[in-house]
């Protein structure tokens, strides 16, 4: 059974995220699963959208959903997918709320687009461990990544709230452990894997990042980590660009690399750097890889 | 703290409560929603209390809150209140009332919220930089991450252009119908 999917970048994925996304395509080419990017998708909105207003978070949502339906038409898809947590909240949040008719027809009026809006909605994360099942992950590695002393970093949103998400455990998830264990790292207990590390307040309210993210960094630090691993956008951004930030608040000096899990598993897959595109982290990776055995001088 | 009028208003109860799709007297201030909540420490009210002051009607007091404007929408009061009140929900609630009203409290996140959404409506997809420079001119703060700029610009992560959509038309027009429908 192949399986294909309707594939939602968003935006981050063309800037601060770009190796999140390409290495999450490279890491569904290996698994043999098909990603068809929506065709001429838009923004979800975000943060903003929601926040502003729940009509036009579902109206911006609900362009993507409405052409995924026309995809859907045409070929057989298992569902949509996205890597990005904040996109998947707002797509998950406006296919709950379309149940109500009387908000459905609201939304359908202002699209312009009939909606079903009834293909399953999941993380890349969530086909992995779910519907692909991590024993294939497995059977791609051919560089594990022995002695690799990681935190896994879900964020808030990826599991919250569960009504919603429908994803592994809102409190403990397993998932990201479970899945960088099969890469052969050695992962470790993180108290902190689901605490927020200030989201979107990082233009507005610096404070709150530096406060938010250091306490994760000192706590990675602490647990004897030599990375981070994350699964979403802007936690990564958060963590590693704003890094200099945190430390120069806080007086602290991480040098704490912030992987996304896609990377890693490329790593461990025998990808290159065109595909891990771990040159793009701003806090470098290159130092910590070197010291493991069997990746010295790998992917540069 | 601006003073405020105390008189219990129903109505705005009425208005959160339709507009949330919640049920404000299900809580009964446990606290749990305080408890796992990040930003706290930065709140002029934990959320209890602002949920205590929407059950009593005081629409000054939360709407002019900073509280319902620094909430990072983390979804952990939703996700731990005993009762299943939707709390980020109601945070949302209060904030597009808040805005309507033209009381915004943290004046730096709501221009935030605003340029970004009118990058999207721009261009039909964020556009970083044209965001930055819009929130900068909204709200004076020359000097925002500056500090990160060379290092996105070195790591390729400042795009220099905007990746627009083929059908901007179709964008624009759900924001007009949504305009529209608002009045």
């Amino acid at each position: 059974m192949s399986l294909c999917y309707a594939y939602y970048p968003g935006c981050s994925g063309l800037g601060t995220s770009l190796e999140y996304d390409t290495s999450t395509r490279a890491l569904c080419k290996d698994l043999g699963i098909e990603l068809v990017e929506i065709p001429d998708w838009n923004c979800c909105g975000s943060t903003p959208a929601h926040a502003v207003d729940h009509l036009l978070s579902a109206c911006l949502v609900g362009r993507n959903l409405g052409i995924a339906d026309d995809m859907a038409e045409e070929r057989e898809l298992d569902g949509i997918i996205t890597p990005c947590p904040s996109c998947l909240k707002n797509l998950k949040t406006t296919q709950h709320r379309l149940a109500d008719p009387e908000f459905h027809r609201k939304v359908e009026l202002i699209v312009g687009r009939p909606l079903k809006a009834e293909l399953p909605i999941k993380s890349v994360l969530q086909v992995l461990v779910e519907d692909l099942g991590i024993q294939a992950l497995a059977k791609l590695v051919q560089k594990p990544l022995a002695g690799l002393k990681v935190v896994p970093y879900y964020g808030c949103i990826m599991v919250r709230p569960p009504q919603i998400m429908q994803f592994d455990d809102a409190e403990n998830p397993m998932a990201l452990d479970n899945l960088l264990a099969e890469l052969g790292a050695e992962v470790l207990p993180f108290a902190l894997k689901t605490d927020c590390c200030g989201a979107s307040l990082g233009t507005t309210r610096k404070d709150v990042i530096t406060k938010l993210s250091g306490r994760i960094l000192d706590a990675a630090e602490e647990a004897g980590a030599d990375a981070i691993v994350t699964a979403c956008p802007l936690c990564q951004l958060n963590l590693d660009m704003r890094q200099s930030q945190i430390n120069k608040a806080n007086h602290s000096g991480h040098q704490m690399p912030v992987f996304y899990y896609s990377q890693l598993a490329g790593l461990a897959a025998g990808q290159g750097e065109a595909s891990t595109m771990l040159d793009k982290l701003c806090v470098s990776p290159r130092p910590l890889l070197a010291a493991l055995a069997g990746h010295t001088g790998e992917g540069a | 703290m601006p003073s405020s009028p105390k008189t219990f208003d129903s109505e705005f109860i009425a208005e959160v409560q339709r507009e949330s799709e919640q049920n404000l007297a299900l809580c009964y201030q446990c606290g749990n929603c305080t408890a796992g909540c990040p930003v706290s420490f930065a709140y002029d009210y934990p959320v209890n209390q602002i949920m205590r002051l929407v059950q009593a009607g005081r629409r000054q007091e939360a709407l002019s809150s900073h509280a319902i404007w620094l909430c990072s929408s983390c979804e952990t009061c939703t996700t731990r209140c005993p009762n299943d009140i939707d709390v980020a929900r109601i945070m949302d609630v209060l904030r597009h009332m808040a805005r309507r009203d033209n009381i915004v409290s943290e004046k730096a996140v709501g221009a935030f919220w605003t340029a970004f959404l009118e990058s999207v409506e721009k261009h039909g997809r964020v556009f970083e930089l044209g965001l930055m420079a819009n929130y900068v001119g909204k709200t004076g703060r020359m000097f925002t991450d500056v500090d990160l700029a060379p290092i996105a610009l070195r790591k390729g992560k400042l795009g220099l252009k905007a990746h627009d959509i083929k059908n901007l038309a179709e964008i624009r027009g759900i924001f007009d119908r949504y305009r529209e429908q608002k009045q």
